[in-house]
């Protein structure tokens, strides 16, 4: 398999959370009733017309901004034409020939270092309506999600693996979310993808038949989903086989892919420039406005991260994936003398530890680095500090004082109960010095025990390695 | 009390109102009465909205008691095409598909002819989704020509033609896409009003043909006709093609054409036009040099590509326009349907007329991969070749004067065997809707049959006040 490579190229949907539909005045709010949030514009009656609202076209130069795409001066809708019962139009507003972005690129960081991922395009649309099937009771419409306004950003097929697609699509959402155009929810499918998968020799520079699988709205199935297809195609290929161009379904409780159309069968979706709408006009003066409104993006965070905090590019990449992540790492950082310690609670204890609650005070968080950062409390004391502090929002210095938790620092102090320790457990010691180095991690861990957990286990190592080292008291 | 309110102008009745020689609640009781002698003969009207119209004549008698009057319009009854939205009545667009629907809202321009104080009498018939030039496709049944009632009264808006021209109201407002006011009118002997492009809001107006659809007034004069447009003319927020380029159109209406520069188009004198037709346009064009006009002969060479460029943008835009009646959210759709695909192969179907559906078949196919750049887009260069060439006439002339049509009525029935020959009759017409211009159409005489003669006065984008004021010169010289 190893002289075989994916090529996968994304197009992304991305809804854009504006206050109201693209084309109508409806408000988008949460969780509304079936068909609630609708009018006779998004429910298509005869004779009703789409408006386009402008905030939705500010959003979609915002994000083409942000990944540094080409702004359209002049851009047009079309009517993508095709009949399904939750288009009740018929047709989707979209773009086809003029979209309002052109080109652009995501950096990312992977397993190899950086990766430049070309863009295609960005073009808006609107978000068709719901089925809901009911059992025995036929099939219902929900017209709610009709006129939702969309972006679909379409990527060069650039990428090379499954892990790849996925720090695309984290990177891309961060940049989306830090623009402010979207929440990109994944589990409310304000963010849904579908991978284009090929394969072939590496080395070769003609492109293989490409599969496509729609709708995919986790990273976890974008993964699965490229894996599965670059472990089917290349099966293909390897016994001679040819790879067909059509749609799959993925199902994400098999992990498989199924054939759902071949090309041959692919909707003619007649294509043609609504004269409903106006061509969207944008001026250099509106788009250098929208520029200066484009806040610090997440490739900028991190760089200031790794020259203010001496923080490591992966880490960077880590806290600003997540703008609230990354908002709240500030805060913390400005209040601590170790914005690193923050750094590693952040990334690598809170989330085992965290389970549903929020996140601490930012400041008590930067209380918790400090004390770790002075020595006075080790990485052990450290977790139960963070966990007394999500359950019960303690004040981290009164507690470690109230309940005695601070780091022994004291040679003389931790002394007897080293010795304590090799006396009782002289077997283990005994295994240590006939060349089990393991046993010492088994000795410091006793000791630890002994001065329940507060020990500075770097002292107490030093500590047993030198009584260690003295000749044997039985010899 | 006048004994006759039939041929009475809405400028007669509106004083007759404020004179109080009678009132609305009398004016639309005499419509009525009309409407129940003679549409069950002419067939002008798909749904009569009676009950409704007394009640909102008599709230306006009210309101005028009190001094309040919305405008020229308070109190006049009228009508509108059933292919405009009208909260609460239905529009059926004279199709089988749509023969329940009731809109939950009203077209922009019912609104404000509402505002403005017109009493509704009904909506009118008209060819199905306003595909047809004889008012015939209709899924109610034809309207006949008042005129003569063994002919058609054309189409699409025949209905509103009629009932204008039989004394059923006193305007009706059409809608035009390749013709369908200016046809109708010269048909019927009235006179209608195609408005540029983007001046009267498409709101509410079920669509044909997005890019070429414009709603107008058909009524008994160029004075009524210029009241009627300034209410329906304006910018509506919720139309996005609609300009804010509106006026107050009964003004200037009697500067006359001293000075003013007539051109007669070549191509729309040639062969095939009826004799009786090119003399009564001539005569009326030498009476305007009597009057301190110039005539000037010009050209436009591509008219002949204007009607297959027409049938394919019109038919590529109902194409996609229809495609929402479906049978799944509203419209007609059988008990007996199945599967997803059996409710859209027999709601459309047994939904849509014969001529519906061959445009809607063409136009997909127009649009069609492999397909589109031979049709759509070449028809989109001819229109804009012909909008360049109409340019280019404009700069020598104020007005183009033509015959709306080769020929006058024709009688039922005749040409639904060839569509193709019926697509032929709209040659004036269609050129006038793929570059966006208005133009009026009025009577200029009758033919050896006593067939009304329509001539149309076409200019350039927005200069409906200069067709107005060239339609007041030419009524003047007709009688
Ligand atoms: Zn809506």
């Amino acid at each position: 398999m190893n002289e075989y490579e994916a090529v996968i190229g994304l197009e992304v949907h991305v809804e854009l959370s504006t206050a109201r539909k693209i084309f109508c005045f409806c408000e988008i709010r949460e969780n509304p009733e079936p068909n609630e949030q609708t009018c006779e514009v998004c429910t298509s009656l005869p004779g009703t017309l789409p408006v386009m609202n402008r905030d939705v076209v500010t959003s979609a130069v915002k994000a083409g901004l942000a990944v540094n795409g080409q702004i359209n001066h002049f851009s047009r809708m079309d009517r993508k034409n095709y009949f399904y019962p939750d288009l009740p139009k018929a047709y989707q507003i979209s773009q086809s020939q003029m979209p309002i972005v052109t080109g652009g690129h995501v950096d990312i960081e992977t397993k190899d270092g950086a990766r430049r991922i070309e863009l295609t395009r960005i073009h808006l649309e609107e978000d068709a309506g719901k089925l809901i099937h009911l059992e025995g009771q036929g099939t219902l419409v929900d017209c709610n999600r009709c006129g939702v306004p969309l972006i679909e950003i379409v990527s060069e097929p650039d990428l090379r693996s499954a892990d790849e697609a996925v720090q695309f699509l984290k990177k891309l959402r961060a940049i989306l979310i830090y623009t402010g155009v979207t929440r990109a929810r994944m589990q409310e499918g304000e963010m849904r993808c579908d991978v284009n998968v090929s394969v072939r020799k590496k080395g070769d520079a003609t492109l293989g038949t490409r599969s496509e699988m729609k709708n995919l709205n986790s990273f976890a199935f974008v993964a699965k989903a490229i894996e599965s297809e670059f472990k089917r195609q290349t099966e293909l290929l390897e016994a001679g086989a040819e790879i067909i161009q059509e749609t799959r379904r993925f199902d994400d409780k098999t992990g498989q892919s199924y054939a759902m159309r071949t090309k041959e069968d692919a909707d003619d979706y007649r294509y043609f420039p609504d004269p409903d709408l106006v061509p969207i006009h944008l001026t250099a003066k509106e788009i250098d406005a929208l520029a200066r409104e484009i806040p610090e993006l997440p490739d900028a965070r991190k760089a200031r991260y790794i020259k203010d905090y001496g923080i490591s590019a992966y880490d960077a990449e880590r806290l600003t994936e997540e703008m609230a992540i990354a908002d709240y790492f500030e805060r913390a950082a400005e209040h601590t003398g170790s914005a690193k310690t923050v750094a590693n609670l952040l990334i690598s204890d809170l989330p085992n530890l965290q389970k549903d609650r929020p996140l601490p005070d930012p400041l008590k968080l930067a209380a918790v680095a400090d004390l770790q950062a002075n020595g006075q409390i080790n990485s052990s004391t450290t977790k139960k500090v963070l966990i007394a502090l999500l359950e019960s929002d303690i004040d981290p210095v009164a507690y470690v004082q109230a309940e005695n938790l601070l780091q022994i620092n004291d040679v003389d102090a931790l002394r007897p109960y080293v010795d304590k320790v090799l006396t009782a457990r002289a077997n283990v010691a005994d295994d240590y010095r006939s060349g089990k180095t393991k046993a010492m991690q088994s000795l410091i861990g006793m000791v630890m025990r002994e001065t329940a957990g507060r020990a500075n286990p770097v002292l107490i190592q030093a500590l047993l390695e030198a009584r260690l080292a003295e000749p044997d008291d039985k010899a | 009390m006048i004994a006759d309110f039939r041929h009475m102008t809405i400028r007669a009745q509106a004083a007759g109102l404020s004179a109080k020689d009678f009132t609305s609640e009398e004016l639309t009781g005499h419509y009525l009465s009309v409407i129940n002698d003679s549409d069950p003969e002419i067939g002008a009207y798909i749904t009569v909205t009676g009950e409704e119209a007394l009640a909102a004549a008599r709230k306006n008698d009210e309101r005028r008691a009190k001094g309040q009057t919305a405008s020229l319009l308070d109190g006049v009854p009228g009508a509108l095409k059933d292919n405009i939205c009208t909260r609460g009545i239905r529009t059926t667009c004279a199709s089988k598909m749509l023969e329940h629907f009731v809109p939950p809202y009203s077209a922009t321009i019912a609104d404000r002819l509402n505002e403005a104080g017109m009493v509704l009498l009904g909506k009118t018939n008209m060819d199905e989704f306003a595909m047809g030039q004889t008012s015939e496709t209709s899924y109610f049944g034809p309207t006949k020509n008042p005129v003569d009632l063994t002919r058609v009264p054309g189409g699409s808006s025949g209905g509103s033609a009629a009932a204008v021209a039989s004394g059923q109201a006193a305007f009706a407002i059409g809608s035009d896409t390749g013709g369908s006011i200016l046809q109708p009118s010269a048909f019927c002997g009235v006179t209608g009003l195609r408005p540029s492009y983007g001046l009267v809001s498409r709101q509410g107006i079920v669509a044909f043909a997005s890019s070429l659809d414009q709603a107008g007034p058909i009524t008994q004069d160029v004075r009524d006709n210029a009241l009627v447009l300034s209410v329906l003319a304006g910018r509506d927020p919720r139309d996005t093609t609609s300009l804010a380029v509106s006026a107050d159109y009964t003004e200037d209406l009697e500067k006359g054409v001293k000075g003013l520069t007539f051109g007669l188009p070549a191509e729309f004198f040639g062969d095939g036009l009826q004799p009786s037709i090119r003399k009564a346009i001539l005569d009326t064009a030498d009476k305007l040099v009597s009057l301190g006009a110039t005539l000037k002969e010009v050209h436009l060479p591509s008219l002949k590509l204007a009607l297959p460029a027409y049938v394919l943008i019109s038919s590529a835009e109902a194409s996609s326009n229809l495609a929402r009646f479906d049978g799944i959210h509203y419209g007609f759709r059988p008990a007996d349907t199945t599967t997803l695909e059996d409710i859209y192969i027999k709601s459309r179907s047994e939904g849509f007329g014969p001529e519906v559906k061959r445009r809607i078949m063409l136009g997909t196919f127009a649009l069609s991969s492999g397909y589109y750049d031979a049709y759509y887009r070449k028809a989109q260069l001819v229109r804009t070749l012909l909008a360049e060439e109409f340019k280019r006439a404009f700069e020598s002339v104020s007005v183009l004067l033509a015959p709306v049509a080769p020929v006058t009525a024709w009688p039922l029935g005749q040409g639904i065997t060839d569509p193709v020959q019926l697509y032929l009759n709209d040659i004036y017409t269609v050129p006038i809707g793929l570059a966006g211009l208005p133009a009026l159409s009025l009577p200029v005489g009758r033919d050896e049959s006593g067939l009304p003669i329509g001539m149309q006065l076409i200019g350039s984008r927005f200069t409906e006040p200069l067709l107005y004021r060239a339609g007041i010169a030419v009524e003047e010289v007709r009688s």
